[in-house]
């Protein structure tokens, strides 16, 4: 989509017209990398909308497992501070 | 793992921040590397979401994360898996909403529930009159768009009465952040595996 913006775009609109959310629904699509690998511009809104749904809760659930993973590897290492003074070193 | 930075396909909108970056980038810690010589800091086109691509916030996130999960390991006794996992995640996305400076709302939403407001934030009064007339009916009548606009609204932390503009907003901030998180986290797990299996060359002899 352009940088031309030519509808006002304010919280309050009442009524947010279809080319509106057309628009905004487009600049999420490329966000999704499931929908953006597919290279196809004809993706309808309600599949944007479904796959951002779906993307989010796979991402939490990475999350979930990530967290138990690091708990749990956490929970195995003995000297944590030590761990987290050679973690930060590594990373920084 | 394989990234495809373009700036070219960002959006410039007044609020210009998508950055269509990577789609496995939270895979790698290197691909994160690589981006950044691509990254487009500094232009116009990274606001919000190009903030959490950048190696600079990601690290920053990484060590107040260390810090917040060994604090959750000294602290909670050791106990079931699943409620050290449970605290894991939580501190995890404390900091990640810290990370966002209270600038969005999925931010200040995640913040403000640990603090235990929980229901405050579930239990506002259902306004039947907002912006999109949204019918609290049932969901058979409703088209399928504004069905998955709801989805979306109770997905991203705090957003569920947002009107759709705001809503995406988030949502694409929000994305972003859960991408750096779940990057963050796994070169986290890559880390402690590797020096947990071989304590040879990273840890200290004398412990």
């Amino acid at each position: 989509m352009s940088s031309r913006r030519s509808r006002s775009r304010q919280p309050g609109d009442s009524r947010i017209s279809d080319d509106q959310i057309a628009d905004l629904v487009s600049k999420l699509q490329q966000l999704i990398p499931e929908i953006r690998n597919r290279r196809s511009d004809k993706v309808s809104a309600s599949k944007v909308l479904q796959e951002t749904c779906n993307y989010i809760r796979n991402l939490h659930r990475e999350v979930d497992d990530l967290s138990d993973r690091l708990s749990a590897l956490l929970a195995s290492t003995d000297t944590d501070s030590d761990q987290a003074a050679i973690i930060r070193s590594l990373l920084m | 793992m394989f990234l495809c930075v373009e700036t070219t396909r960002s959006y410039s909108m007044e609020k210009s921040y998508m950055v269509t970056d990577s789609e496995g980038g939270y895979r790698s810690m290197e691909s994160n590397r690589r981006k950044r010589k691509k990254m487009e800091s500094g232009t116009q086109k990274v606001k919000r979401g190009g903030r959490w691509r950048t190696e600079a916030e990601q690290q920053i996130y990484s060590a107040k994360l260390v810090e917040a999960i060994t604090k959750v390991r000294r602290s909670s006794a050791p106990a079931a898996a699943v409620h050290r996992g449970r605290a894991v995640r939580e501190a995890a996305d404390r900091v990640l909403a810290a990370a966002g400076k209270g600038r969005t709302r999925w931010s200040r939403a995640i913040m403000t529930s640990r603090v235990g407001l929980r229901l405050r934030k579930r239990r506002k009064v259902t306004v039947t009159g907002n912006n999109r007339l949204r019918k609290p009916a049932v969901s058979k009548q409703e088209p399928p768009l504004k069905r998955r606009v709801r989805v979306l609204g109770r997905l991203v932390p705090g957003c569920r009465k947002l009107s759709f503009p705001n809503l995406l907003e988030e949502a694409t901030d929000y994305i972003a952040a859960l991408e750096m998180q779940v990057r963050a986290m796994t070169a986290l797990a890559e880390l402690l595996a590797g020096t947990g299996a071989s304590s040879s060359n990273l840890q200290p002899p004398s412990c």
